[in-house]
């Protein structure tokens, strides 16, 4: 491509963007159409074929309601909260790369950045909760907080872990290390990896406030936590930035664990869109199983998540990493290579 | 309770859980006083949905309180029909046929069945798991069908008459019941593997909510929150009815107390209702559905009269008074789930929210019953 | 230690056999009906909210007035009228009122009438935005329907 530097950049913006906010439509219907079939029934089908079309009629219904600033709520406070959320996870998307050369910021800290903006999104959270002026938002905002705390921890370690496989932050290398076909990729680079695949991948629902660990806006104790203060596009954006997030978590464990824009097969090309489109196809198919979880699965409490991060999650990421650490180092020494 | 709770000095709140609220499935209103997320203090605030049944049945005719009994728990409305016909035919001395009874012990059971399945699935989504509710209103259903289709009402039934049935059933009946018992019993497993193993949900109903048979006794629960507490109380079996006696069935019983004590009960019931069915489906012999001489208006002798029957939720006792007139001159009802609930202060106390929403959830709440 | 790891083992366990189950369902065909689309035939007792029946060769109402359902009904919502027509020996129903708000759907009234005159409509799809809209004249869409 041509373009120059600012171009690139604003075009892969807007491009994200309405990435984003495609996404946020079609993985709402996405995930009402799997709740359906799940529980046996159809999900949305009466706007457009397959209900095609409800996202755009939810939108415009969300857009045309009026956004309601109740009385005693801190009004900033309650205005920027649900920006907080969205914003750090579009920033995200600029280190994640698509394709072989689609990337919007090729940098070689991506993987800290999508980390730093990640611990942004939960004072959205945290604002918003405390800002609303309703009991229920506030309890949800203490715990959302306490939750990422616990979680941010096993899944730091298992990044770290990945970041020792693999030597690098940079994302798009990360990639490129795992070509070659399914049995590069770093899920099988040791037996260990699996586990921290899964451990990862539990730290991201878990960030993300998915079920079950969606204790945030646990409907059935905390109404709708603390969003349940907001109306209209206030809530449409905490929506648009829950998706956002899915989206990033998924991603990431694309990246790290299953080849990222690699093709499976050696035979099968990753070049261009193709590249694309196996990125794509992995990250959806971790959203499906996200919704699956969701719809499977009852919520834990607080205390169940705290002891699944302390007593399960860190010890064994933990254990992961040393040994892998000493697979790195005592590997070589044994099989006699440099 | 937790020592967290019980710091002092320290700042409380008030949190009003309802009137309007997801997991009071209806309109009770739970005022709580706070400690970050632990209970204080926890009083139930009754009467937003009190319809005065007991003063309506003074208004009344006999006959014409019949509705107003499936009005009372509309998600087990025949046990509290049975319940009113029972003590109405006592005070008459009415003799029922026995198809009549057994085709009422049929009914009944049924009804159970899909009121257990409606609080497995409130249950499971008070505890955030949507899906077991879908599937278990899916086989609710068919109960509601089979009812249906002798009944004419899927909820507030009004099926039994002073000495009988107000129809007999036909063979579509019997044998969708006996294919719906069948089905039931193909699907249950899936249920056990979906959720009474999934380790989330045992993590949260372990030894949570715990009720003393002490403290059930005290605030006279009875039904499955009395026998998760270790307590062998059925009125089926402990002052049998009907034709109960005939038919063999266990009581499921379970010391712990906890939160997972009472939902096992509930599920171990749902196994013995369907024996119970399949065995009255099999003794149920030929004859009238009706009793003969049943007076066209009902005048039972001046009295004093109490029946109780084992609904799902547990004990319902009606006391009727008579004083020989056509029109009741007491009605007095003793539902199940008020007494359940009232021990729902001091056992919410010192527990966290989501566990306190879980033990209340076990208690099987169905509000219009407690506000009658 | 071993429970520990047993403990994990077996939760990890049973989570995948949820997620299986939920699965199975997923493939399974949906149980649902899509109601306005499909609609289901009401059993044959279904009791809906009652209509007169008419004389099978003069559509006439075979009611004849005698006020038994009205007093049978408990939350009173059957309102007759009849009059005795000049020279005739027999009451002629001249309207049935029924308060469809507060009927309980109980089936009294129906079983009171000696003369099978009123029966249960098997209509289920009521639904309207104003109150008075339950206030069925019974009388007019007999004869509505008798045509
Ligand atoms: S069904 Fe019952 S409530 Fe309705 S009109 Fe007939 S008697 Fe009255
Ligand atoms: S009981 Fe039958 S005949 Fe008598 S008034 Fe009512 S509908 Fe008419």
């Amino acid at each position: 491509m041509t373009l120059t530097e600012p171009w690139r950049v604003l075009a892969f913006l807007v491009g994200i963007i309405a990435f984003v906010a495609l996404n946020a439509a079609y993985l709402v219907w996405l995930e009402r159409k799997v709740a359906g079939h799940i529980q046996g029934r159809i999900g949305p089908k009466e706007v457009g074929p397959f209900g095609l079309l409800q996202p755009l009629a939810d939108g415009i219904k969300l857009m045309s309601k009026q956004l309601l600033v109740p009385k005693g709520v801190d009004p900033l406070l309650f205005k920027v909260a649900p920006l907080l959320v969205l914003v750090p996870a579009v920033m995200s998307f600029v280190t994640i790369p698509f394709g072989e050369n689609l990337v919007a910021r090729n940098i070689d800290i991506g993987l800290l950045m999508i980390f730093a903006f990640a611990s942004v999104n939960v004072m959205g959270l945290l604002l918003g909760g405390w800002g609303s002026n309703n009991k229920y938002a506030v309890i949800s905002a203490a715990r959302a907080v306490s939750q990422n705390v616990a979680y941010e921890i096993p899944m730091l370690i298992t990044v770290v872990t990945m970041i020792m496989l693999t030597s690098t932050m940079n994302l798009n290398e990360m990639v490129i290390q795992q070509g070659g076909g399914i049995l590069n990729w770093h899920f099988f680079a040791n037996p260990l990896m699996p586990f921290a695949f899964l451990i990862f991948f539990v730290c991201a629902l878990a960030e993300t406030n998915r079920a079950p660990f969606d204790l945030g806006e646990a409907e059935s104790e905390l109404i709708a936590g603390f969003h349940t203060e907001y109306s209209g596009m206030g809530f449409g954006v905490f929506f648009m930035g829950e998706y956002a997030n899915i989206i990033i978590g998924c991603s990431l464990a694309v990246i790290l664990f299953l080849g990222g824009w690699q093709s499976p097969f050696e035979f099968l090309s990753d070049q261009g869109l193709w590249g694309v489109f196996w990125f794509l196809a992995k990250v959806y198919f971790l959203i499906f199983c996200v919704m699956w979880i969701r719809w499977t699965y009852p919520r834990t409490t607080l205390w169940g998540l705290l002891n699944l991060s302390w007593k399960i999650l860190i010890p064994i990421s933990l254990l992961i990493l040393l040994l892998t650490g000493a697979m790195i180092k005592v590997w070589p020494l044994i099989t006699g290579a440099s | 309770m937790n020592d967290l709770a019980r710091s002092p000095n320290q700042e409380t709140f008030v949190l009003n859980l309802g009137p309007q609220h997801p997991a009071t499935h209806g309109v009770l209103r739970v005022k709580l006083t706070m400690d970050g997320e632990y209970i204080v203090d926890a009083e139930p605030v009754l009467g937003y949905v009190h319809r005065m049944h007991e003063k309506m049945g003074e208004n009344r005719t006999w006959v014409q309180f019949m509705p107003n009994t499936a009005r009372l728990d509309y998600l087990g409305a025949l046990s509290y029909n049975h319940g009113y016909v029972k003590v109405v035919e006592q005070a008459m001395g009415l003799e029922v046929p026995e198809r009549a009874e057994y085709l009422r012990v049929i009914t009944v059971e049924l009804n159970r069945i899909a009121s257990h399945l409606l609080w497995f699935g409130a249950f499971v989504l008070d505890l955030g798991g949507f899906t077991p509710l879908l599937y278990a209103f899916d086989d609710r259903e068919h109960i509601l069908d089979l009812l249906e289709s002798v009944t004419g009402s899927r909820l507030t039934f009004c099926y039994y008459r002073f000495g009988g049935l107000c129809n007999d059933v036909d063979d579509d009946f019997l044998t969708g019941t006996r294919a719906f018992i069948k089905r039931l019993r193909k699907r249950l497993p899936d249920y056990h593997n979906l959720v009474t193993k999934n380790i989330i949900l045992i993590n949260r109903l372990k030894d949570v909510g715990v009720l003393s048979a002490e403290m059930c006794r005290k605030y006279g629960a009875t039904g499955p929150v009395l026998r998760g507490s270790g307590v062998d109380y059925d009125v089926r079996k402990n002052e049998p009815y009907s034709v109960y006696p005939e038919l063999d069935f266990e009581v499921p019983v379970y010391s712990e107390g906890d939160s997972m004590a009472r939902y096992m009960v509930r599920m171990d019931e749902i196994d013995q209702c369907l024996r119970i069915v399949e065995q009255a489906l099999d003794k149920l012999p030929e004859g009238p559905v009706m009793a003969e001489k049943v007076p066209k208006i009902l005048k039972p002798a001046a009295g004093d009269y109490y029946g109780a029957v084992e609904a799902a939720r547990g004990t319902f006792g009606i006391r009727i008074v008579s004083d020989g007139t056509n029109i009741p001159y007491r009605m007095k009802l003793r539902s199940p789930t008020f007494s359940n609930l009232s021990l729902y202060g001091e056992a919410s106390r010192g527990l966290l929210l989501p566990d306190a929403l879980a033990l209340m959830g076990s208690l099987d709440l169905v509000i219009p019953e407690i506000d009658r | 230690m071993s429970g520990y790891f047993k403990e994990l083992f077996g939760g990890t366990k049973s989570l995948f056999v949820g997620l299986g189950i939920t699965f199975k369902y997923m493939i399974k065909p949906v149980v649902t009906v899509q109601y306005p689309h499909e609609t289901l035939v009401m059993p044959p007792r279904f009791r809906g909210h009652i209509e007169l029946v008419g004389d099978e060769e003069t559509g006439a109402p075979k009611c004849v007035v005698c006020g038994m359902c009205q007093k049978a009904c408990p939350t009173n919502c059957i309102t007759l009228t009849g009059e005795k027509p000049e020279g005739g020996k027999k009451k002629v129903l001249t309207g049935y009122i029924l308060n469809f708000t507060t009927c309980s759907l109980c089936g009294l009234c129906v079983e009171s009438c000696k003369f099978d005159a009123i029966t249960f409509s098997r209509d289920y799809n009521l639904a309207g935005p104003r109150k008075d809209a339950y206030i069925f004249d019974l009388k007019k869409r007999l004869e509505e329907k008798s045509g």
